[in-house]
């Protein structure tokens, strides 16, 4: 396959463009020692930089290979970060099998599911079935010591890492409203999970550096030193502007175009709140990143926090309009 | 005769295929990272001691050593497990290459200690397990004594202590499903056994040796 269209090159094109500038700004910053500027801070930059190439190869492969392989992906990452949060989850020898299915059978399930389109079983295989299984698997152990709370921790694993992350490549297969007659847009589902990737990653970024003003009022200090109401406010506002900006690359055409900012707010907001809620999990346990144990950096994690939150209100709210302007546009036609 | 040297040829190239995709697969599935505390990777003669609480622990801490030291570390092992069935067979005798200790039939005057010493001769490193069994908690038992007489024997041998994280989770005693959670594997700092050193004081230093590195890793 060969992308042709413009707003497809646009986009991925300029995309690449920034993530250039952004390593050379990266490694300029790690050579100067004397910029002034906090060690911590370059080297937070670093990484981001890092595991943004990481993301943006993967989401390239949704444009030149198969929708089926970032689907793969995201199974991956999903597993990946699912094996994060539940190491780092005091579990019991009681739990032995019912992590087992939970790893080798609902996770793979969740994303064939996904695959093959089947909105009405996905959605509700783990917030349904998932969720009553568990807790009869772990009863079945004969081990009732703290039950609840090891429960509860097995369930909101496998919803946030697996569940909620699985709607990021679910948008690949989300039904969009029909193009003008005349009209042919193959990689405009390719593009809406691209751009929201994107903004995911942007509205963290935005958030960071409106945090770096001074005099800063933080939402949380017992859960967050740097998360502030400026960086919410400042971070929000200006992803909805450049999200504004993008219009052209996402399904929200026409008199809709400023669905594109409506949404790079919800995401921004919806980020935000993951980013927190992963501190708030991460103080708990007294570590610092998911991969503390893991790796001597963060951990998978640690970066996917937002697009976790931000993911199944993104679908649903793309679902929602798309269906409302697929009943217009069959009522103008009938 | 060529075809005879065609056909070992032929094997040593299929063990030593499965030698590294084992290896990397045990990398994967164990997701263990693996950290050099005051200690780096070499070719010298090693014991690398670890604790045991799952059958997986000998390849986990063999896959996660460099390859060229991979192919000089044999992992000890009970004869009665790794000698039963045909891929068990060949997995230990071909691709780990272990030295497989008979616990049915210890004798005097040819222990097991005895039988280490003539296998790994001036060339080989070993993994050993001295707390005998797999432990089913977090604690480390009590040391088996049969490491102070390999270093009795052998005193030059540089000791290794390796705590591997989280394996008790993923397979557990008497379970046979694991769960891929992450694991860890740490390397700590040589010792040796000093001239002289009482056996109880040797065994419970060596014991203390890895359970320092368990409290640096700041987990149970």
């Amino acid at each position: 396959m060969l992308v042709s269209d413009f707003k497809t090159l646009g986009l991925i094109g300029g995309v690449l463009v920034l993530l250039a500038i952004a390593s050379a700004v990266a490694q300029i910053l790690a050579r100067r020692t004397d910029s002034g500027l906090d060690r911590a801070i370059v080297d937070t930059f670093r990484r981001r930089v890092r595991s943004w190439w990481v993301l943006y190869a993967l989401l390239a492969f949704a444009f030149f290979v198969h929708p089926t392989a970032t689907i793969v992906l995201f199974f991956f990452i999903s597993f990946w970060a699912l094996r994060e949060f539940i190491t780092l989850t005091p579990t019991r020898p009681g739990d032995q099998r019912t992590l087992f299915w939970v790893f080798v059978v609902c996770t793979p399930a969740q994303f064939v599911l996904v695959g093959l389109k089947q909105y009405e079983l996905y959605s509700i295989l783990i917030p349904v079935y998932a969720f009553l299984l568990i807790p009869a698997g772990i009863a079945l152990s004969g081990d009732a010591k703290r039950f609840l709370e090891r429960t509860a921790k097995i369930q909101s694993g496998l919803l946030i890492s697996v569940y909620c992350l699985s709607f990021a490549p679910a948008l690949l297969t989300v039904d969009l409203p029909k193009l003008p007659s005349g009209f042919e847009d193959p990689y405009r589902h390719a593009r809406l999970l691209f751009f929201f990737v994107l903004m995911t990653q942007l509205s963290d970024a935005l958030q960071y550096a409106w945090s770096q003003i001074p005099n800063k009022h933080l939402v949380v200090p017992e859960i967050s030193p740097t998360r502030s109401w400026e960086g919410l406010f400042g971070g929000t506002a200006s992803a909805m502007l450049l999200g504004g900006a993008l219009w052209w690359a996402t399904p929200f055409q026409g008199a809709d175009w400023w669905m594109a900012a409506v949404m790079s707010g919800v995401i921004s907001v919806m980020a935000f709140a993951g980013g927190l809620s992963m501190s708030a999990i991460k103080r708990d346990r007294g570590v610092h990143d998911y991969g503390t144990l893991v790796e001597g950096h963060g951990g998978v994690l640690d970066r996917i926090d937002s697009i976790c939150f931000a993911a199944p209100v993104f679908f649903h709210l793309t679902r929602l309009w798309a269906n409302w302007v697929i009943s217009a546009q069959s009522q103008t036609l009938s | 005769m060529a075809r005879e040297a065609l056909s070992s040829w032929g094997s040593d190239l299929a063990s030593s295929l499965v030698r590294s995709s084992l290896a990397v697969l045990a990398r994967f599935v164990s997701g263990a990272s693996v950290r050099w505390l005051d200690c780096q990777p070499d070719t010298c003669q090693r014991v690398y001691f670890a604790n045991h609480t799952s059958h997986l622990d000998a390849v986990v801490l063999w896959s996660a050593l460099p390859p060229e030291v991979r192919v000089l570390t044999r992992p000890v092992a009970a004869k009665d497990y790794w000698m039963a069935g045909p891929i068990r067979r060949f997995l230990s005798c071909r691709v780990f290459n272990a030295i497989l200790i008979d616990r049915t039939d210890i004798k005097v005057h040819r222990s097991p200690v005895d039988l280490m010493i003539g296998e790994i001769g001036h060339q080989y490193s070993i993994i050993v397990f001295p707390e005998g069994g797999r432990s089913s908690g977090p604690d480390i038992q009590e040391f088996k004594s049969g490491l102070y007489y390999l270093c009795r024997r052998r005193p030059d041998l540089e000791l290794i202590p390796v705590y591997i994280e989280n394996m008790n989770r993923i397979l557990p005693r008497g379970e046979v499903l694991p769960v891929p959670l992450l694991t860890g594997i740490t390397f700590g700092p040589p010792m040796w056994l000093e001239a002289g050193e009482p056996k109880h004081h040797f065994l419970a230093r060596a014991r203390e040796a890895i359970r320092r590195i368990q409290h640096l890793r700041g987990s149970s």
